[in-house]
């Protein structure tokens, strides 16, 4: 693995401070949110901004609200395993705005313990269907989630697939029909 | 006792909803997915779709292999457009390598992604007529997808799974019988088209069965991040292929239809609509790809497209790049990228990571099909049970891109 991608590093490494790289979007966020946002870049054409975890909610809010930003589709939610690194997790959120045609990226590092994420299902509807995958895949816990349950896999599954360590040869116990 | 009956009061018919399991496997939807529905009577009280049946760890395979061999598995995840997910795979990684394709290429990959769409919005209208018990329009419209794999075949050897797109570029050139083939099979496809429109758009039962069912508004599609023809049907009119356009779709020349209350005969009447249009774009393509003449279709960068066979069997370089290209493929530089793409059931976006290596660190597919389930209960909550088939149809779940 080369330096610089994991979080940890990137909390470390990121001695710059967090600028608008010319996207106007972070450049109101910067200012709207100052202490919430650790880092922003634009690579690759992706306007993204790291968060604080805690101040995820209120990020996502003002996002969703302020006409400047109007991100009106959650339009994918996800998370990356960094293991070994800490803190281990990650989410990642993409979002577009319907309204202003323009696209954000939101990324949060989360500790594996106690791996809690608040939910977006307040804000969009889409993040219902989205954080049960990441609960079923990852095994992240979702703070506020009206039906948090396993969705694409069966209750009896032991395990979060997608974590790395989770061998990809590992065998699952049979499980019978339950009346 | 016959007393005894006539004095029971009526409302004890339906004093208790039914609790009524459909699917996983139901011959009246196409997709393998329940349906758990309260039902009171034949209405639908409530429904809860419980998707998985199909998954088989795609993202976990993809983070296993190289980023060549997570190719053959997007196109098991919508077996009827497969380049389309071949294409939005491809071109994520390729955004994150920093390459940019070569012309020909990209008008090539357009034309097949065309026939991909056609193919598919195909299939969704003939088989919701199938599941509608109308028997002949499936045929007309099975039949004209059967061409559009006849074209597909051409182009890749392959009918359904195509592995035609590649990192850098696609498989190989047209055929040179493919010209006159698309002459060919491109009208009789409008000509099917036509009889399907005549059978099916003002038929009196189908125009019944799909006006005022499965309605969905303009906010609650966007609240739950509904795109492609189900959000077009309501009046918005984002298409990625014109809001943000990637490989050549600013040079060609096309509409995007749009519907106004959001039913399923709008959808209907959308999925029409854009048929007309990939034929016009493909026959753009096939008009452009005539006149650019013979030219590279794979850009030339041995880190990450490996040399045509010819040269690999008769030249010593060429043949230690293939040997290296196969067994470890491209190096990505570490990074992130999201790329989506406009695919026959709305945004389907993959997000990639690298930490530089051989192998992703991360593979998310960002499927419509698995969006487009969940506010699926607010469509048909109040309505009767028979209209969640031509609802469900329309969504054009997909189990394998549903559940990857």
């Amino acid at each position: 693995m080369t330096a610089g991608q994991g979080p940890g590093e990137r909390t470390t490494a990121s001695a710059e401070r967090p600028g608008d790289h010319g996207v106007p979007v972070l450049g109101q966020l910067l200012v709207a949110h100052p202490r919430a946002v650790l880092e922003t870049h634009a690579r690759l054409g992706d306007a993204t901004a790291v968060v604080a975890l805690d101040q995820l909610l209120p990020v996502m809010r003002w996002l969703r609200d302020d006409p400047a930003a109007a991100f009106d589709m959650l339009m994918d939610a996800t998370a990356v395993d960094w293991l070994p690194r800490e803190p281990r997790f990650e989410v990642v959120y993409h979002l577009y705005s319907l309204a202003r045609g323009h696209r954000l990226r939101v990324r949060a590092a989360v500790p594996e313990h106690p791996g809690q994420v608040p939910s977006l299902c307040d804000l969009w509807a889409s993040a219902n269907w989205m954080e049960r995958e990441i609960f079923d895949l990852y095994g992240l816990d979702f703070e506020g989630h009206p039906d948090l349950r396993r969705i694409l896999l069966y209750d009896d599954f032991e395990g979060h697939p997608l974590r790395k360590d989770y061998a990809k040869t590992r065998r699952q116990p049979l499980v019978g029909p339950r009346n | 006792m016959a007393e005894g009956a006539r004095a029971r009061p009526r409302s004890d018919l339906h004093a208790e909803h039914q609790v009524l399991n459909m699917g996983p496997s139901h011959p009246a939807t196409h997709g393998t997915v329940k349906f758990l529905i309260e039902l009171d009577g034949e209405t639908i009280v409530d429904l809860e779709p419980q998707v998985g049946y199909l998954h088989r760890g795609f993202e976990k395979e993809c983070e296993s292999g190289s980023w060549y061999q997570a190719i053959p598995y997007t196109d098991r995840l919508n077996y009827n457009s497969a380049i389309l997910c071949n294409t939005g795979y491809v071109m994520a990684v390729e955004k994150l390598l920093g390459i940019e394709t070569p012309e020909r290429c990209q008008w090539l990959r357009v034309l097949a992604s065309e026939l991909s769409r056609l193919g598919d919005h195909l299939t969704r209208c003939g088989a919701a007529c199938l599941e509608l018990q109308a028997m002949t329009p499936f045929l007309y419209g099975i039949e004209a997808r059967e061409l559009c794999w006849d074209l597909q075949e051409m182009l890749c050897g392959a009918r359904v799974t195509s592995n035609y797109v590649r990192i850098g570029g696609v498989k190989h050139d047209l055929p040179e019988a493919f010209p006159a083939a698309y002459e060919e099979i491109s009208a009789k496809i409008r000509t099917l088209l036509r009889d399907f429109e005549r059978v099916v758009t003002r038929n009196r039962i189908f125009v019944d069965r799909l006006r005022d069912t499965g309605v969905i508004s303009r906010e609650d599609c966007l609240r739950y991040a509904v795109t492609g023809p189900v959000l077009r049907a309501v009046g918005v009119p984002l298409d990625l292929r014109k809001d943000e356009p990637y490989l050549v779709y600013d040079q060609v020349d096309f509409d995007v239809p749009v519907g106004e209350v959001g039913d399923n005969y709008d959808r209907y009447l959308v999925c029409v609509a854009e048929m007309h249009q990939s034929l016009r774009i493909a026959d753009q393509c096939m008009a452009r790809l005539g006149r650019l003449g013979p030219a590279p279709v794979d850009v030339d960068d041995p880190a990450v497209r490996w040399p045509a066979k010819g040269r690999v069997f008769t030249r010593m370089e060429e043949m230690i790049q293939q040997f290296k290209s196969v067994t470890d493929g491209p190096q990505v530089p570490a990074g992130e990228g999201y790329f989506a793409i406009e695919s026959a059931n709305g945004e389907l976006g993959f997000y990639l990571v690298s930490d530089g290596g051989a192998r992703p660190v991360k593979v998310r597919c960002r499927p419509p099909s698995f969006v487009h389930m969940a506010p699926l209960p607010l469509m048909v909550r109040g309505a009767m049970l028979a209209d969640l088939i031509p609802t469900f149809d329309f969504l054009n779940m997909i189990g394998g891109e549903c559940d990857r």
